[in-house]
This record gives C-alpha cells, sequence and structure tokens, in this order.
C-alpha cells in the first residue's frame, strides 16, 4: 500500500472541529482503554491463577488451595464484571468517538472484533459456571471451565491485539480515492508485526497480574509470616507472573525489530533518535527535545540501538529528522513512556530471577525479598499502561498509521465535554469502589474465613 | 438472499436474543426496584439468585450486535453513533451502572447500608437501561433522523413515538422477567411474580397500543407494517394469541408454559418491528444493501458467525442447563 502522508496532511479534515472537542475525545477514548485495559489483562491471567489452585486442590487435597483458589475467583469474579461493562463501553465508543475511522475501518478489522465476541461469549458463560458452580457441576466440567475461561480471556486479548496490530500497520486493502477497495479481511486480520505485538500484550498481561497478585500475598506474608495460605498464594502468582517477567525482555527485542522495520517513526521516537545515523547509540532515560533536534541528558550505550534493532552494531537507524514534522508523534511523551515500560520491565524480571534462584535453593522466602515483590506489586501494572501509551501516542497524528489522522476519526458531536465528565466520574467512583471490596473482601479476610462463602449463592 | 440480507437477519435474531435474555436480566432489576409487600427482601433474593450466573453471557447477545453492525454496515454504525449519541451515552452509563453495582452488592457484606444504596443503584440503572434502548430503537424507525456530513440535530430523538417505545420495552422487559421468575419462585414467592406478571402483561398491551397508535403520525413505515403488508394480519393474530394464552396461563398458575408464551411473544414483536422495517437500518436514508461494506467482509463474518455459533450455542446449553434446569447438572461429589 503506498504511503498517503501527503494526502493527509493536505486535505482538511471533513469537519472543523473545535480543538477542545478532538482533546475531548481522545482524552474519554484515552482514559476508558487505560480503565478498561487494567481489568482486560486481569481477565486474562486471574483465571489461569484461579485454576492453578483449584488443580491443586484436586490433586493434594490441601485445603488451602481450595479456599486460595475461592478468594481469586471472587477476585475474578468482580474484576471480571467491571471488565465486561468497561469494554463495553469501549465498543460504542469506537463509534461514538471515531465514526470516521468505524465506517472507514469497521469492514476492515472488524473480523478480529466478531471473533472476540464469541471468545467474550465463552468467557463470561464458563465464568458463570466456575462461579455458581461450585457444588452443582462435576469436578471435571468445573475445572474444564476454569480452563475455558483461561484460554477465551487469551483468545479475546489475542483479536484485540490483532486490531490494535492493524492501525498500526494497515493492511489487506487498497486506498482509492479516500475508500477502503478491495478488501481482504483475512489479510487484514494478519498484518505486518501482528505476532510481536500479541506476543507482548499476552505476556503483559500475566506479567502484570502476577505480580501484582504477588505483591498483595507479599504484604499478608510480611504482617503473617506463618500463614500457610499466602504462601502457596505467592508462589503460584510468582511463577506465573516470573516466567512471563523473564520471557518478557526476549519478546521486546523481537518487538523491537519488528517496530524497526515496519513502523520507523514510531521507533525513532521512542528511542528518542533525531538523526539518521549508523552505530547509533542506545539511550537510557534522557529528554528528547523536539525543537532543538537532539535528546539531552540520556546514559548513551554506544552502538547499542543499532545492536538491539538491527542486531548489528553498525546498522543505519533512521531518525525523526528523515520524516516531515507533521508526522512526528509527541516525541518527549513516547520516550519517556517507553523508558518507564523498559525500566520497570528489567526490574521485574531481575527480581523473577532472584525469586528463580530462591525456589531453587528451596528456602523460605527472605523478608527483603517480600518486601521488594510488595512494593513492586503495582510496578508490572505501571509498565503495561506506559506500553499501551507508547504504541498509542507512538502512532500519533494517525488513527490508521499514514491513512487516517485522528483529526479526521472523531465525530461531529459537539460538547465532548460533557461525557467526559461524567465517564470519568464513573471510573473514579468504580475504580475506588473495586479496590476497597477487593480490600475488603479478599486482602483484609483471614485464612479460611473466604471459604465457606466465596464463589456467591450456589 | 444477499450477504447484507443474511447479516441484518443475524443482527434482528440476536436483538430477540438480547430481549428474551438480557431483556429479562434489566426487568429482574426493575422488579427490584419495584419490590413491595411483606416478602421484599424474599423478591430481591429471587433477583439475584436468578440472574447471577447468566446476566453477563446475557449481555453479551448486545456486544455482537454492536460488531456485526460495524463489521457489516459500517455506514449506519457511524451514522447511528453521530445521530443516537446523547441517548447512547445513557446507555452505556445505565449498562455500566447496572452491571457494577449488582457485583459490588453480590459481593459486599450483607445487611450493610452501602450495599442497600448499590441496591438502588442496580434497579434504578435497570429501569434507565431498558428506557433508552426502547428510544434507540423507536428513533430509528421514526425517520427522524438524518445523515448529514456535518453532523446531526443532537436531540432529535426527543420526540412522542420513540419515548412510547422506550416505555413499551421497559414494561416488555419487566414482563418478561415477572413471567420467568414465577417459575423459579414458589408458593407465596410465586403467586407475587405471578401477580406482577398479569399486572405488567396488561402494561405492555397498553404501552403496544400506544405506540402503535403514536406509530401512525410519526413512524409511518411501521405503522405499514403494523395495518398494510401482505403478512401484517396473521403476524398480529399469532402475537396477540400468544399474548392472550400467556396471561390465560398465568391466570391459570400453570407458570412454565406462560414463560414459553410470554417469551413467544416478545419474540414475535420484536421480530414484527425488524419486519416493518426491513430493508432499513436507519429510516429513510440508510438501507441494509446502500450501508453495506464490503461483500467479502460480509461473507467471511457470516462465516465466521456461523462457526462461532457452533460452540456457542452448546456453551449456552450448559449455561442454561446447569442454573435453569429442571433438576441440576449433576450433584456434587465430594469435598465442597
Amino acid at each position: 500500500m503506498p504511503p498517503v502522508r501527503d494526502q493527509a496532511r493536505s486535505s482538511p479534515p471533513p469537519y472543523s472541529r473545535a480543538v477542545p472537542d478532538l482533546l475531548a475525545a481522545r482524552w474519554l477514548f484515552g482514559l476508558s482503554l487505560v480503565f478498561h485495559i487494567v481489568f482486560a489483562a486481569v481477565g486474562v491471567a486471574m483465571p489461569l491463577l484461579m485454576v492453578l489452585a483449584e488443580w491443586r486442590w484436586r490433586r493434594t487435597g490441601s485445603a488451602v488451595h481450595l479456599d486460595l483458589a475461592r478468594r481469586w475467583a471472587k477476585g475474578a469474579a468482580i474484576l471480571f464484571a467491571v471488565g465486561a461493562v468497561s469494554g463495553t463501553v469501549i465498543s460504542f465508543e469506537l463509534g461514538l468517538l471515531w465514526p470516521r475511522f468505524m465506517a472507514f475501518a469497521g469492514p476492515i478489522i472488524g473480523m478480529p472484533f466478531s471473533l472476540e465476541g464469541f471468545a467474550f461469549f465463552a468467557e463470561a458463560i464458563f465464568l458463570g459456571v466456575y462461579l455458581y458452580g461450585w457444588g452443582r457441576v462435576g469436578p471435571r466440567l468445573h475445572l474444564a471451565s476454569g480452563l475455558v475461561v483461561a484460554a477465551s480471556g487469551a483468545l479475546s486479548a489475542f483479536f484485540v491485539t490483532l486490531a490494535n496490530a492493524w492501525m498500526n500497520v494497515p493492511a489487506g486493502f487498497e486506498l482509492r480515492d479516500g475508500a477502503a477497495a478491495d478488501v481482504r479481511p483475512l489479510v487484514a486480520m494478519f498484518p505486518p508485526g501482528w505476532a510481536h505485538e500479541v506476543i507482548h500484550v499476552l505476556l503483559s498481561s500475566y506479567l502484570a497480574t502476577g505480580f501484582a497478585v504477588a505483591g498483595i500475598h507479599a504484604l499478608r506474608l510480611l504482617r503473617r509470616p506463618a500463614s500457610a495460605l499466602d504462601r502457596a498464594a505467592l508462589r503460584l502468582a510468582l511463577l506465573v507472573g516470573g516466567a512471563a517477567a523473564l520471557l518478557q525482555p526476549i519478546s521486546g527485542d523481537f518487538s523491537a525489530r519488528e517496530v524497526a522495520r515496519t513502523q520507523p517513526v514510531k521507533l525513532a521516537a521512542l528511542e528518542g533518535q533525531f538523526r539518521t545515523e549508523r552505530g547509533a547509540p542506545l539511550r537510557i532515560g534522557g529528554l528528547p527535545d523536539p525543537d532543538a533536534g537532539a535528546t539531552r541528558f540520556a546514559l548513551e550505550i554506544p552502538r547499542g540501538l543499532s545492536l538491539l534493532a538491527f542486531h548489528d552494531p553498525d546498522a543505519e537507524v533512521r531518525g525523526l529528522a528523515e520524516f516531515p514534522r507533521e508526522v512526528w508523534p509527541p516525541v518527549r511523551r513516547v520516550h519517556l513512556a517507553f523508558q518507564v515500560m523498559v525500566g520497570l520491565g528489567t526490574l521485574l524480571a531481575a527480581l523473577s530471577a532472584a525469586g528463580l534462584l530462591l525456589a531453587l535453593r528451596r528456602r523460605p522466602w527472605p523478608r527483603a525479598y517480600l518486601r521488594a515483590v510488595a512494593i513492586a506489586g503495582p510496578a508490572g501494572f505501571v509498565a503495561l499502561e506506559a506500553g499501551w501509551l507508547v504504541t498509542e501516542w507512538g502512532r500519533q497524528p494517525f488513527t490508521v498509521r499514514d491513512v487516517l489522522t485522528t483529526a479526521q476519526s472523531v465525530t461531529p458531536v459537539a460538547r465532548l465535554g460533557v461525557p467526559l465528565v461524567l465517564f470519568v466520574a464513573v471510573y473514579v467512583l468504580l475504580g475506588i469502589v473495586t479496590a476497597l471490596l477487593l480490600y475488603r473482601q479478599i486482602a483484609a479476610t483471614p485464612d479460611a474465613a473466604g471459604a465457606d462463602r466465596a464463589g456467591g449463592p450456589a | 438472499m444477499t450477504p447484507a440480507d443474511l447479516l441484518g437477519g443475524v443482527i434482528l435474531a440476536s436483538l430477540v436474543l438480547y430481549a428474551l435474555l438480557g431483556g429479562a436480566d434489566f426487568g429482574g432489576g426493575i422488579w427490584d426496584l419495584l419490590a413491595s409487600g411483606p416478602r421484599r427482601r424474599e423478591q430481591r433474593e429471587l433477583v439475584e439468585h436468578a440472574i447471577g450466573p447468566i446476566w453477563e453471557a446475557n449481555h453479551v447477545w448486545l456486544i455482537l450486535v454492536v460488531v456485526v453492525l460495524f463489521t457489516g454496515f459500517p455506514a449506519a454504525f457511524a451514522a447511528i453513533s453521530i445521530a443516537l449519541f446523547v441517548p447512547l451515552v445513557l446507555l452505556l452509563l445505565g449498562i455500566v451502572l447496572r452491571g457494577a453495582a449488582f457485583t459490588f452488592r453480590t459481593y459486599d457484606v450483607r445487611e450493610d447500608r452501602v450495599q442497600a444504596r448499590w441496591g438502588l443503584v442496580f434497579s434504578g440503572s435497570s429501569v434507565l437501561a431498558p428506557v433508552v434502548l426502547g428510544v434507540v430503537v423507536g428513533a430509528l424507525s421514526s425517520g427522524r433522523l438524518r445523515v448529514a456530513a456535518d453532523g446531526a440535530e443532537p436531540f432529535a430523538w426527543v420526540a412522542p413515538f420513540p419515548l412510547s417505545v422506550g416505555l413499551f420495552a421497559a414494561a416488555l422487559f419487566a414482563y418478561l422477567a415477572a413471567t420467568y421468575l414465577a417459575v423459579e419462585a414458589q408458593g407465596l414467592l410465586r403467586e407475587d411474580f405471578r401477580h406482577r406478571a398479569v399486572a405488567s402483561g396488561v402494561a405492555v398491551f397498553l404501552c403496544a397500543a400506544l405506540s402503535g397508535a403514536l406509530s401512525w403520525r410519526e413512524a409511518p413505515l411501521v405503522f405499514e407494517g403494523l395495518t398494510r403488508r401482505p403478512w401484517s394480519v396473521p403476524f398480529h393474530v399469532a402475537t396477540g394469541a400468544a399474548a392472550v394464552a400467556a396471561l390465560g396461563l398465568l391466570a391459570t398458575r400453570r407458570v412454565r408454559a406462560a414463560r414459553a408464551a410470554a417469551a413467544v411473544q416478545v419474540a414475535l414483536v420484536v421480530l414484527g418491528w425488524g419486519a416493518s422495517q426491513y430493508p432499513y437500518v436507519l429510516v429513510p436514508d440508510l438501507t441494509l444493501a446502500s450501508a453495506s461494506g464490503p461483500r467479502a467482509t460480509q461473507v467471511a463474518l457470516l462465516w465466521a458467525l456461523g462457526g462461532g455459533a457452533l460452540l456457542l450455542f452448546p456453551s449456552l446449553y450448559v449455561l442454561f442447563r446447569v442454573f435453569k434446569g429442571e433438576r441440576p447438572f449433576s450433584v456434587v461429589d465430594r469435598g465442597t
């Protein structure tokens, strides 16, 4: 597909939009996703944790694992419900805020969304069977239901990420007179670079959820070192989160090379690379200054970027200067968000490696390690949100890279500030209540107390 | 039958299922709000017990409608999203608050003042969502929404006909819920919901009459469908027969059969609306054909829907067999 950058730049947006409305639309959609993405990631990983705990109980008869499975299932139930309704908001907001984008892209990226619908069905159906089925269905059906929830949660994330991958690297259609022609939905479903994004997103879900859960149980262990429940919980959560954290750098390396190949502007922005050069250095930290065309205060590792992005220390990395200023993403924000993601990811990988060594030596967790895990609890989610901001900000000013700008996508409806305020109020309320509820129902209850009334009215 | 017609059929079928399943869940919330009498508490507990395991799955039918609409008929999705921005935002608020409040109430500590407040949010939004949903459907048929490149009149949907359809939808959902709950309840509680089913059945009739009368002036296409198409009379007879049967069965305490008759009645109401509106998606500017995206996508989507259905329906069977069957799927075997 030929780049249509010039067209995007010269043709005025179809609506003359007041800037505040475009900004309000971006804030509303961005905040909706920042909110939903937490619950989506939990929806991928939490069912796996609860199934692992139940499986341990069924294998060994350990009551601690049964208590744990029910406690985690309760957490999954609360978080899944909020995720289901906040996801509904997103599916409607695609049209409410970006009708031009959907009119253009709906038929091209509709396939993964439709398949995601069925994955969502499977998730909701079997979560119902799992949560309310303790004592109503046989053990095998119960465990299998949990497995279906875990698998379809991952499948949902897989399909939705495919749609995002297409926005980053559109494929499977021709552009004729500003409209899509010759649409090949199955080609569009797997655009170049789909694999790296899907793998990265799935791992990040297990990583963020695993460490958040581990952090909660590490905190409880610091207070009550004898708790068998929390020791079992920490082991399982660190198993899932730690495995993902150790794999994520490999996936990150794969992603960097794919982004370098398919989205050179994004790579330049996230690395703060302004000049095109051979043997480009890797910049750790630093503050890009787009006007001066340089990234200051960074720790530079010579040839590091060329090595990482192309596996060749002398490879040429294209800088932002090669592209018109109009198509630059907000360089400073993208670079900083990227530093946060990589930095936290590295710390979590180190923490996981240390945990692996401790586990191999079969010694109880030292308090210092528990403290580190407790502090690192939220880090996975911060990294996940930062990574999402990198990919979204990194694609600006486009909704569909090089094809459709964000300004062209937005709705002509006026006064978008009103729904923005409404939804922000709702999200703040739901966020606070969910946190309080999880604390009161799961984190603050003593061992085994949850076992008799968890799982809803069965 | 073009792929567009088939997809339109899928959307209509999903809406029927959403009304029969998700609609009844909202109706349960309405009865939570209207709980009264000496068994007020038991009524609320039955509602919670009945919808707990299934409401999330039932809700997905609406997602399916949205997804099929934007994949198959992108122009319609964009135009509807612009013209009905305000009611759709209200619908979303209703959906979010209903689901979240229901979950918070279920999992919070019992007998708590905070919990009672969540109950009110749950039941209040269970009224809001069906009314707005009905308004959206009524507005689509009314011919008041015009598609223009530079936006739309934001309050064009505020008119008697769409609002009457909103009331009609809420009455229908409450009626469905009461007939379902009458089956699931025992003893005096069953009598409570049987009486509520009869009363809301009468309300459905009155709302239908009101909407029908208003459609004469405000939604000519629907009115024509109600009166002048070749299938109008048989359709009316069937819907009316189902309605009378449901009320008669309720009066004679045969609640299981009444539930089936009420479901047939509601399905026929939704199908009748769809048939009157055909081939329009958004009257009068967009038809299934003119709103269609590329044919290649529609064909691929139909295959995907067919494949998905093969997995979906057996799964739904398990869900409803376990929680709504006459006997539980199987009994507990150990430990729990």
